[in-house]
């Protein structure tokens, strides 16, 4: 039954550019794909551990620069009289590096934030993606600053003994992004199902008994962190590979909001959420252009979590789950008897 | 008393929280396979002498150490590891999961695979699974809430919950187990069943530490008692010295009757 839904929807999914011609909705799939992807890193900390990363999009935008910045080569002075000199490497190389340095930010922001919960890890990502954002900007020797990286190559795919294939075309790059979004979200699923994702679910339901029964809260959060991030820099590359331009605007604080946006709306902790958040808030100005100013559209959006909320309000995969898959008797815990009541009876 | 190897050697413990002294100068000992009750009234210290114990607190004096091992500055997952496990006052399960999965949290100490293999679903992840999901039926069967297996724990009653928390401590694999006011909620046949069930984890060659305020329970089940009054241990005994100590049955009636 489930595994039938799944292959219904992939099926559906890859079917789309085989009758979809625009080009407009097409780019519009594509990004919205992209950041779909970004969604579902998010929702990995967001939903499954209960930490919220509001300078997520850092990860998806060292992504796109190290991605972008591989594939181009740069040519930079450091301290002391070095150039650094890069030649330019095949974008796949770039694509594999963005999901390496991505992790390994995330797992130095989850060093950083760990050690303390609550409010902490909020502000250590909000504080590095701004200083991310500032680099970008400000190292203009490396990064072209507001000029921003341009040319980007698309992304090639080597073909042993044929060559490669360059990936120019809309319906290509729509391929690509479904796949690299399938694959994200087995491999989050794999993993929540998992007994890593188990201690997750531990620690954000009750992290005293979690850590009394042998989970290590550090190691465990950092893993996920690191999960998110390097699935985070991996979208960020299809980006620049796509869009191929990118600048220090990618590092934008909204874009985090969007994506926590998708993720709520669609419901933090199920896997399909932010799938169906992102398809919802990344296809809605394609809805509204008609008939809104891009400005005008936020306001839009606001109307429409709002809405969802208060129909669906655990997100809409969550509470429809729960109105017709599984009814759950949700009764809350019985009133603790009186200690001194309990027991008296009891012969000695 | 015949001699035991020690398991567990608090050593002049102390605990402050700023001004309120919660322990001062604790020292006992558990022997391997004992059954020891930690008593006392309200507020006397027991749960803050569980805390020291599981690394939740930091002493302000003296050590415990388990099996040979110091435990001053182990976080209590590293303490866990040791395979000496709690069990909690108030908070004793994951209320949104399911008691299976409550269960199978749990396990986390026997799950242990690497990352890649989980994510990949390669054999010997799927083998550790299916050992997994064979021990948490087992567990609940012993505990008997097989009828309660699949509802989120945070709907079962008070008496259940505790069931669970104890359950969940078990799947951890405890060497030792401290048990935080384990019948707190029970009504008189749980409490007695509960009995029964403490004495079969002990024939597991399991060593248990019971915070209780149920005295004919603990008189039933212990080999020894020690007293706690305002942080200060102040008597230490078999269950026959305790109930007979001039400065327990103060300390008791000094509090209010009808516990003792
Ligand atoms: N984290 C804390 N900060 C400050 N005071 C605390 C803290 N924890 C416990 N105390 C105080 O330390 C004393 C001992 O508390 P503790 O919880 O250990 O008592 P207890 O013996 O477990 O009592 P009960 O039978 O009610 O569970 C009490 O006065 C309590 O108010
Ligand atoms: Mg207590």
């Amino acid at each position: 039954m489930r595994a039938a839904v799944t292959i219904l929807v992939v099926a559906a999914l890859a079917s789309v550019p085989l009758w979809l011609r625009d080009p407009y909705l097409l780019n519009a799939l594509i990004t919205t794909g992209i950041f779909v992807v970004g969604a579902m890193s998010l929702n990995l900390l967001l939903g499954f551990t209960g930490q919220l990363s509001l300078g997520h999009i850092a990860f998806f935008g060292i992504g796109a620069y190290v991605s972008a910045l591989t594939s181009l080569g740069f040519d930079v002075g450091l301290p002391g009289g070095v150039r650094l000199v890069h030649a330019p490497w095949p974008p796949i190389a770039g694509f594999l590096l963005a999901i390496l340095v991505a992790g390994l930010c995330g797992y130095f922001v989850g060093l950083l934030s760990f050690r303390v919960r609550g409010a902490y890890f909020v502000i250590v990502t909000i504080s590095f993606a701004e200083v991310v954002r500032l680099v970008a900007l400000n190292w203009v020797e490396l990064t072209q600053g507001p000029l921003a990286l341009t040319n980007i190559p698309s992304i090639a795919l080597p073909l042993p003994g044929i060559g490669e294939l360059t990936l120019r075309t809309k319906m290509q790059n729509y391929y690509l992004v479904l796949v690299v979004a399938l694959v994200a979200y087995l491999l989050i699923a794999r993993l929540v199902h998992s007994h890593f994702g188990r201690a997750m679910r531990g620690l954000m339901e009750n992290e005293t008994l979690a850590v009394s029964v042998g989970i290590d809260v550090t190691r465990t959060l950092t893993l996920a962190a690191v999960i998110s991030a390097a699935i985070a820099g991996a979208a960020g590359s299809l980006y620049a590979h796509y869009i191929r331009i990118i600048d220090p605007e990618v590092f934008a604080f909204i874009n985090t909001v969007t994506m926590v946006i998708m993720v709520i709306s669609g419901g933090k902790g199920s896997l399909a959420g932010p799938v169906i958040g992102g398809l919802i808030f990344g296809l809605l100005p394609v809805a509204l252009r008609p008939v809104m100013a891009p400005e005008a559209q936020w306001i839009a959006y606001g109307g429409v979590l709002i809405a969802i909320l208060f129909v669906l309000p655990r997100g809409i995969v969550p509470s429809l789950a729960q109105r017709f898959i599984r009814p759950r008797s949700g009764a809350p815990a019985l009133a603790p008897v009186a200690l001194t009541e309990t027991g008296a009876k009891e012969p000695a | 008393m015949t001699a035991r190897s020690i398991a567990m050697n608090i050593e002049q413990v102390a605990v402050r929280f700023g001004g309120l002294v919660a322990i001062s100068d604790m020292s006992f000992t558990v022997g391997e396979g004992e059954i020891v009750s930690l008593i006392g009234p309200n507020g006397a210290g027991k749960t803050t002498a569980f805390n020291v114990m599981t690394g939740f607190l930091t002493p302000s004096a003296g050590q415990v150490t388990y099996q040979g091992t110091t435990l001053t500055g182990l976080k209590p997952h590293e303490i866990a590891d040791l395979g000496l496990i709690r069990t909690f006052q108030r908070t004793g399960v994951f209320p949104n999961d399911t008691v299976y999965d409550n269960l199978l949290i749990g396990l986390h100490r026997q799950g242990r695979v690497r990352l890649l293999d989980a994510i990949l679903g390669l054999p010997g992840a799927r083998a550790s699974e299916r050992r997994l999901r064979q021990r948490a039926s087992e567990l609940i069967e012993w505990v008997g809430l097989e009828r309660r297996a699949h509802d989120a724990a945070g709907s079962l009653s008070y008496g259940e919950q505790r069931l669970v928390g104890v359950a969940l401590a078990l799947a951890a694999e405890p060497s030792m187990l401290l048990l935080d006011e384990p019948v707190s909620g029970m009504n008189a046949s749980e409490t007695h069943r509960f009995v029964e069930l403490i004495r079969s984890i002990r024939d597991r060659g399991i060593t248990i530490l019971l915070v209780e305020h149920d005295m004919p329970m603990v008189m039933t089940v212990s080999d020894r008692i020690v007293v706690l009054n305002y942080g200060r241990i102040i008597a230490e005994g078999t269950p026959d010295v305790i109930r007979n100590d001039p400065a327990v049955i103060e300390a008791y009636l000094g509090h209010g009757a009808g516990r003792a």
